[in-house]
């Protein structure tokens, strides 16, 4: 009998691939998905688009002024008819509009995900050790991390870069790191002062590993989900600030940037003048890559949090 | 209750301090880690705009002095300390002899006015929809259109200010491209002021409301999944109270404390992007005086700007935080 009932239990390597048949795994959050193919569409556009268009033409009067794209047909006087070579139209200081999309997406997301990562870094160091020591190190992490979240950093971004001027993309990075790190340390320490209590940890503690084994092999695997919905808020919110920035004027000058684009459209009057696609294409690529973070952002928050998943459903 | 006491009085007094101290501190250090000597720089732009600058030596021994640029840091740092603290914000440097605490006394209201509105449509609109998602009784239309009103959340408000100037104002001509009331009404307390700010307002505060209420929404709707559960939940349907009264008196009077909590720490953000909405809507507020600081290298006029909005976003916070033990009776901060 023993032999039998032995038998009728599937092994256990069954089990996982009938989960995976179902796609049962919960990193197959469509959100996550579909925000992933958002964003990548924008990488994309940047990484492969110079390979089949002629980068160049963003660079100023490389082109005709004032080109419509090509479909709109029967643009109004003020405007050429449009030229099949510049498919999306040109702005008026004679930059290809597509050329500068290319040119200029990688700048804005990499301004994000540098930024972000150094905020990320620092938040996990500070907000690790800060729930693991507490004490007076807890007390100073905290309140610093309170005071600069609610400094109102774009103003203060606004005043240093107003000042600083001359800026390029590491440098506008590293000031808006300035700002990213309070997010994490915040979230990381309240994660990790709840894991410290649980049974897992409390028995790794027991067993005497480290401090740092208990951090970073018992912990940080349970954070991951929560690390990756900060991280790609946080990407998200410095590609926010440094577009806000550019469009102010007070972006890096020598290199293309979508905030850039919008700035010079809007000290052109472009919207006055109906020339919705200078600035209307870099808003839709920011929209996309805003829209796509955003749904990556909140797939991994149902994927940390188990709980938001079962509304959907209900 | 009665949970405020002097010890958490003067915690969060000086947690308001060290937040202005630290943000002015930021202004005060990083410009001067950059190469170059920041006042000379600063005349070298303005002859490069405008072809001459009048008595560009007086301007640039002026500012020597102002700032002091010939001592040590650590007296300059104290002299510029004490400028702010005594709120000695000094002349503007475009609109000579215009002093820039009156500047900004002129366009605060209309960014109080803005900001605070908005900001409160959005927190009121944003906690509904989020409660009503996750609320079991919510009929399923509305539970399909609710997230409708969350399309914009992810946009900037001021890429969405550019897509309603487009739409609005310049395609539909619904509404004006900027300014906060028509020209020739003296602004005053007469009916049709009123009517005019209303109009000029309505679409720099539903761009802020649209794409901020979202992060309330998404908010609330985990915080209420939190609340449902809840024990006293059960045992309130089960008493046969209301639906209405459980909604709001149980579930969302329970899920909506950590959400002013954020809006404490968000306050900050929201009024940093508002900055950028008046600046596409031309509204007259502290946005566009600080883009107008920008555009005219004002720098006084800029850092002023910026410490009002520090200032105030710090008041707005410690406000909040105060009132917070009001909220929430059971946290006393009292010692047991």
């Amino acid at each position: 009998m023993s032999i039998v009932s032995i038998e009728q239990v599937p092994a256990p390597k069954e089990i996982a691939r009938s989960r995976l048949n179902r796609w049962d795994s919960p990193w197959l959050n469509p959100k996550l998905i579909a925000g992933f193919v958002l964003v990548m569409s924008v990488v994309l556009l940047g990484v492969i688009g110079p390979f089949f268009w002629d980068v160049t033409q963003a660079r100023v009067a490389s082109a005709p002024l004032n080109l419509p794209p090509i479909w709109v047909k029967d643009p109004p006087a003020i405007f050429p008819d449009p030229d099949p070579a510049h498919p999306l139209g040109t702005e008026s200081n004679g930059r290809d509009m597509l050329a500068l999309l290319m040119a200029a997406a990688p700048g804005t997301l990499r301004v994000g995900l540098i930024a972000a990562g150094l905020g990320m870094t620092i938040g996990i160091l500070l907000g690790f050790s800060a729930g693991f020591l507490g004490g007076w190190w807890d007390a100073l992490v905290r309140t610093i991390a309170d005071a600069v979240i609610t400094i109102p950093s774009l103003a203060v971004l606004i005043v240093i870069s107003a000042f600083v001027r001359q800026i390029d993309l590491t440098n506008m990075a590293l000031l808006l790191a300035l700002f990213a790190w309070p997010g994490p340390t915040r979230l990381i320490r309240a994660q990790v002062l709840s894991l410290r209590e649980r049974g897992y940890v409390q028995m790794a503690r027991i067993s005497g590993a480290s401090t740092l084994d208990i951090m970073f092999k018992e912990m940080m695997p349970n954070l991951l989900p929560y690390l990756a919905a900060s991280f790609s808020g946080n990407v998200s919110a410095n590609i926010l600030a440094a577009t806000a920035l550019e469009a102010l004027g007070l972006g890096p000058t020598r290199i293309p940037t979508l905030g850039m684009t919008i700035f010079y459209s809007i000290r052109a009057a472009s919207i006055l003048r109906g020339m919705w696609w200078w600035w209307g294409f870099p808003i839709l690529l920011l929209i996309l890559i805003f829209t796509g973070l955003f749904l990556i952002t909140v797939g991994l928050d149902e994927i940390a949090n188990p709980r938001l998943r079962g509304v959907q459903a209900g | 209750m009665g949970g405020l006491t002097k010890e958490y009085l003067i915690k969060r007094l000086g947690m308001f301090l060290l937040t202005v101290w630290l943000g002015m501190t930021l202004i005060f250090i990083i410009p001067r880690l950059a190469p170059g000597d920041p006042i000379t720089a600063m005349v070298s732009r303005m002859s490069a705009q405008s072809g001459r600058v009048e008595n560009s030596d007086q301007i640039i021994a002026a500012w020597r002095e102002r700032f002091g640029l010939d001592a040590p840091w650590y007296i300059q740092y104290g002299r510029y300390l004490g400028n702010l603290a005594t709120f000695n914000l000094g002349y503007s440097l475009a609109y000579f002899p215009a002093e820039v605490e009156d500047m900004v006394a002129r366009s605060m209201p209309w960014t109080l006015g803005l900001l605070s509105l908005a900001t409160l449509m959005s927190f009121v609109l944003g906690n509904t929809v989020g409660a009503l998602l996750a609320w079991r009784r919510t009929p399923n239309l509305a539970k399909a259109l609710l997230p409708v009103s969350l399309t914009f959340t992810s946009i900037p408000a001021f890429m969405l200010g550019i897509l309603l100037v487009y739409t609005f104002a310049f395609g539909l001509r619904w509404f004006p491209f900027a300014g906060a009331f028509a020209r020739g009404l003296q602004p005053g307390p007469s009916w049709e002021f009123i009517k005019s700010v209303i109009y000029h307002g309505t679409l720099p505060a539903l761009a802020i409301v649209v794409t901020t209420m979202g992060f309330w929404a998404l908010g609330m709707r985990g915080m209420m999944v939190t609340t449902t559960g809840e024990d006293y939940m059960i045992l309130a349907e089960a008493k046969g109270l209301r639906p209405s009264r459980i909604f709001w008196l149980y579930g969302v009077r329970n899920a909506i404390l950590p959400q002013i909590t954020a809006l404490a720490l968000t306050l900050g953000s929201i009024a940093g992007g508002s900055v950028i909405v008046e600046y596409i809507f031309t509204y007259p507020g502290m946005g566009y005086l600080l883009y107008e600081g920008i555009v005219n290298t004002d720098y006084t006029l800029i850092q002023g700007v910026v410490y009002f909005l520090i200032v105030g976003v710090s008041l707005a916070v410690l406000i909040i935080d105060l009132l917070y033990p009001l909220i929430d009776p059971r946290i006393s901060y009292q010692k047991k």
